[in-house]
């Protein structure tokens, strides 16, 4: 009886700590044990933790349920880290991409920077069972930016000029960010750059522009097709030693999954998708508008 | 990597990102929420004991706190806050007020129940002796009180210490940051490690209210408490008379 309240805390800890190890093995569950993935000709469409990659899959999975594919709508996944593994395990059958991050996710050496190397590049890394569609005009790359005040002060309008101040600036972004190249490894190991703290918060979401906008934090990584950008008079700090690549928005499949009526509907998607109309349909999401009502209208305004 | 080898590694337990300085983040949250909860919380709590007062309307919406999404709320905060506070302390701050709020509804009904249901006849005898009400309260139903406020500070430690791995999400340290990173980075093993962590804190912080309750808990009113319990009680309670019918 004396031993009653520790004993069942400790079962409790312990069931708590399976179900929590359980998540780690969760998406291989999902797959249903085989690689070949969901059931049937349905296609899982799954995206990122950020509002423009579930834009974009919204728009995918409309198009495709316009052209009579059956889909699956499994959204909100996580960081790339999380979400290509649940693609090659089958849990996933679809994801938007951008290509510069998805070839560094695969070959953190790569060089390439252009949107033509980098799909060359591409092509080849993509390991067996994932295939790509063609890619979209529509870029979305990671910026570093700092505010109007901060790039004054500190004389700013590249990467590079932050080499001999970092150490007083502190760094916002993702939790990923902490162990990507393509993140405060790639500044530290190509641009040299130390920061004083890497604080992180969402991936280029409301807690990362609200925490720049008020000086909590000086540096942050921020998506090009971000509308706050220019309606907060952000500078954009020039990429001069190329580490973030070309990051045109592309469809990756599972092969299984590939098929003419999937691939000519995405890329007539991909066609007619372009970086311009992505900042306008992020600044509609920013305000709140569903993200259905928003890829309806762009496919109706693009004649899809 | 596997859960065990992550725990086992060196590296993990050393350096301004390793294990212990974590857990050390994660208890001074912790401790700094729970201060605060009880400094709101045991003073409201024996007015409304004693007076009996507002009990309806303080202890209602107290109850009410603890339906608040933790996360949500953090995020809200957070929005709102960024603007006014400088500086860190804008990750700081709606951390701790998420962890306050869910802190103070244990505390507070601990304490008020405590003081109301402190051993009538002993309140009868004190007064019998010409204790003034206050002297009543300070040196009758306080300490009557004691095993339930005691319980309340322990649900709190408890729903506090599994909670505040929410810090994390605005950037903060503490055993969140295991479980928040290693969700981003795909890094399963960190991620259940961080969760290990967090209960076996947890367990550690149950000890140590056991152990409080024995040396903090007057013996007689434990003797009291065993002969004359007619209404069930807290588990600290319980585990205090086991313990001492086992004399």
């Amino acid at each position: 009886m004396r031993k009653l309240p520790l004993a069942a805390l400790t079962a409790a800890s312990v069931a708590a700590a399976l179900v929590l190890t359980g998540c780690a093995t969760g998406d291989q569950a999902l797959s249903g044990g085989d690689a070949g993935g969901s059931a049937g000709d349905q296609i899982i469409i799954g995206s990122a933790d950020f509002s423009e990659s579930q834009l974009i899959a919204t728009i995918y999975s409309l198009a495709l349920q316009d052209a009579g594919v059956e889909v699956k709508e499994q959204f909100n996944i996580g960081s790339r880290e999380v979400y290509i593994a649940a693609l090659q395990d089958g849990s996933i059958d679809l994801i938007p991409e951008y290509s510069g991050a998805l070839l560094k996710h695969f070959d953190a050496e790569s060089k390439a920077s252009t949107s033509e190397d980098v799909v060359a590049e591409l092509e080849e890394t993509l390991p067996e069972g994932i295939e790509m569609f063609e890619i979209s005009e529509a870029q979305d790359k990671d910026i570093l930016a700092v505010t109007e005040a901060t790039a004054e002060q500190y004389d700013l309008t590249t990467i590079s000029d932050l080499e001999p101040v970092a150490s007083e600036l502190i760094l916002g972004g993702p939790a990923e960010w902490a162990t990507r190249v393509n993140g405060v490894v790639g500044l530290r190991d190509v641009y040299g750059l130390e920061f004083k703290e890497f604080v992180s918060l969402d991936a280029g979401g409301p807690l990362t522009m609200t925490a720049l906008l008020n000086g909590q934090i000086q540096v942050a990584d921020v998506f090009s097709t971000d509308p706050a950008l220019t309606a907060n008079n952000l500078v954009a700090l020039e990429d001069d030693k190329s580490l973030f690549a070309a990051e045109n928005v592309v469809p990756v499949i599972s092969s299984a999954k590939s098929s003419d009526t999937v691939e000519e509907t995405l890329d007539a998607v991909s066609a007619a998708l372009t970086t311009e109309a992505l900042i306008e349909m992020n600044g509609k999401a920013a305000e709140g508008e569903s993200l259905s009502d928003i890829a309806r209208d762009w496919l109706d305004s693009a004649g899809l | 990597m596997t859960l065990f080898e992550w725990l086992t590694d060196p590296a993990n337990w050393t350096g301004s990102r390793g294990i212990p300085v974590q857990v050390g983040f994660h208890l001074l949250y912790t401790v700094i929420s729970l201060a605060i909860a009880s400094a709101i919380a045991i003073p409201l709590g024996i007015f409304i004991g004693f007076t009996g007062k507002g009990e309806a309307i303080v202890a209602g919406s107290a109850n009410a706190l603890r339906s608040l999404p933790t996360l949500g709320l953090l995020i809200l905060l957070f929005l709102v806050l960024a603007p006014v506070i400088a500086g860190q302390l804008v990750f700081v701050v709606p951390t701790i007020i998420v962890l306050v709020l869910l802190a103070i509804p244990p505390i507070l009904t601990g304490t008020y129940t405590g003081i109301q249901s402190a051993d009538e006849a002993a309140v009868d005898a004190a007064r019998g002796m010409g204790y003034t009400r206050t002297q009543i309260l300070w040196r009758v139903q306080m300490p009557c009180a004691l095993p339930l406020l005691i319980s309340g500070l322990r649900g709190s430690t408890l729903q506090v210490v599994s909670t505040a791995t929410v810090a994390a999400y605005l950037g903060l340290q503490g055993l969140g940051r295991y479980i928040i990173d290693g969700r981003a980075q795909a890094d399963f093993a960190q991620m259940a490690g961080g969760a290990l962590l967090v209960a076996l804190l947890a367990l550690a912080l149950e000890l140590l209210f056991s152990v409080l309750g024995k040396v903090l808990v007057s013996p007689g009113l434990r003797r009291t408490t065993r002969r004359r319990r007619t209404a069930p009680t807290d588990t600290a309670t319980a585990a205090l008379t086991t313990l001492t019918a086992a004399r």
